[in-house]
């Protein structure tokens, strides 16, 4: 895939970082206002989305298999297994998915027990899968041409 | 509101039914982004903003990779030869009519939209906020109450892209 003009790839440097930082913020403020991990994620890979098409498959290299974005959602289902176990073992409740840290004040950023961490693993997930399907299909373009 | 609703959903069944009959493929995605959209703005006239902000990154990036696969291929459509016999539109008639039946008479039992809660609901919406202490219900419904339908729906996404990676590797196959 061939990159764009020169003022794509202009604006692109502008936005891209601030698209990156919206969807940490929608991430992180997942359990106060509408959002959450799935949106925060894909908002994530969008950005990352945007940066392969203005710059072309050239810009990251991508005649090799790659692996970086397979490993991070690997790892990230995992961490949400994790935490969901957390509650089974160490909390001494011994129920799967309890929400065992305390719960702070209702509209705090530092709140709910342990939903935001669940938060951040959903959304490192969702972001990873996508930009490995993306990247899978741009791959396969590369390599069958 | 209504008056909103009505117009939005208009265009939605236009866009629909344009991308259906639409020889150019790009037109076809184009006007199938007219649903996915106006199902955006049907959202947020509902009051429903997660599912609106979910929605609104969800077809831009479906459009943007359907557009790029369509760049790639050709824009003409591959032509077949369509029987349309008197029978198929009887049928069609016949279960549109069944449809609207049907729809009409389960609606008709059910409390106006967003009027009241049902009994369950208030279950969940009531005390919802102490109990998971998240100020956004959603996240405490999706998080706590239904935490294993979110592990399903990772292992879901998980299972699509471990299908993806292992049809399109090529070194694999040789």
């Amino acid at each position: 895939m061939k990159g764009m003009t020169i003022i794509v790839q202009k604006v692109t440097q502008i936005m891209c970082g601030i698209i990156f930082l919206y969807g940490i913020y929608i991430i992180m403020h997942g359990h106060l206002t509408p959002g959450g991990g799935f949106a925060g994620g894909i908002i994530i890979a969008g950005s990352f989305i945007l940066l392969v098409i203005a710059f072309g498959s050239k810009f990251l290299a991508l005649k090799k298999e790659e692996t970086g974005s397979s490993i991070l959602e690997s790892t990230a289902i995992l961490l949400f297994l994790a935490i969901a176990s957390a509650g089974l073992l160490i909390s001494g409740v011994g129920i799967f998915f309890v929400n065992f840290l305390p719960k702070g004040t209702i509209g705090n950023l530092i709140s709910a027990g342990i939903l935001p961490f669940f938060n951040i693993a959903v959304g490192i997930e969702v972001a990873a899968a996508l930009v490995t399907v993306f990247l899978a299909l741009l791959i396969y373009k590369e390599e069958s041409t | 509101m209504g008056i909103l609703l009505i117009i939005v959903l208009v265009l939605m069944i236009g866009g629909a039914i344009f991308s259906l009959e639409a020889k150019d493929l790009l037109s076809a995605v184009i006007a199938y982004g007219i649903v996915g959209f106006g199902l955006v703005i049907l959202f947020l006239l509902l009051q429903a903003p997660d599912l609106a902000l979910v929605q609104i990154v969800v077809e831009a990036i479906t459009l943007i990779i359907m557009i790029a696969v369509i760049m790639d291929s050709t824009r003409e459509e591959v032509k077949t030869k369509s029987k349309r016999t008197a029978a198929y539109v009887i049928i069609s008639i016949v279960f549109a009519g069944l449809f609207l039946y049907f729809f009409n008479r389960v609606t008709g039992t059910l409390s106006a939209f967003g009027e009241r809660a049902m009994r369950m609901s208030l279950a969940y919406i009531e005390p919802g906020a102490e109990i998971t202490g998240s100020a956004n219900l959603v996240t405490g419904v999706i998080f706590d109450y239904r935490g294993y339908d979110t592990l399903g729906e990772l292992t879901i996404l998980f299972t699509a892209v471990i299908g993806v990676l292992t049809v399109l590797r090529l070194k694999g196959r040789k």
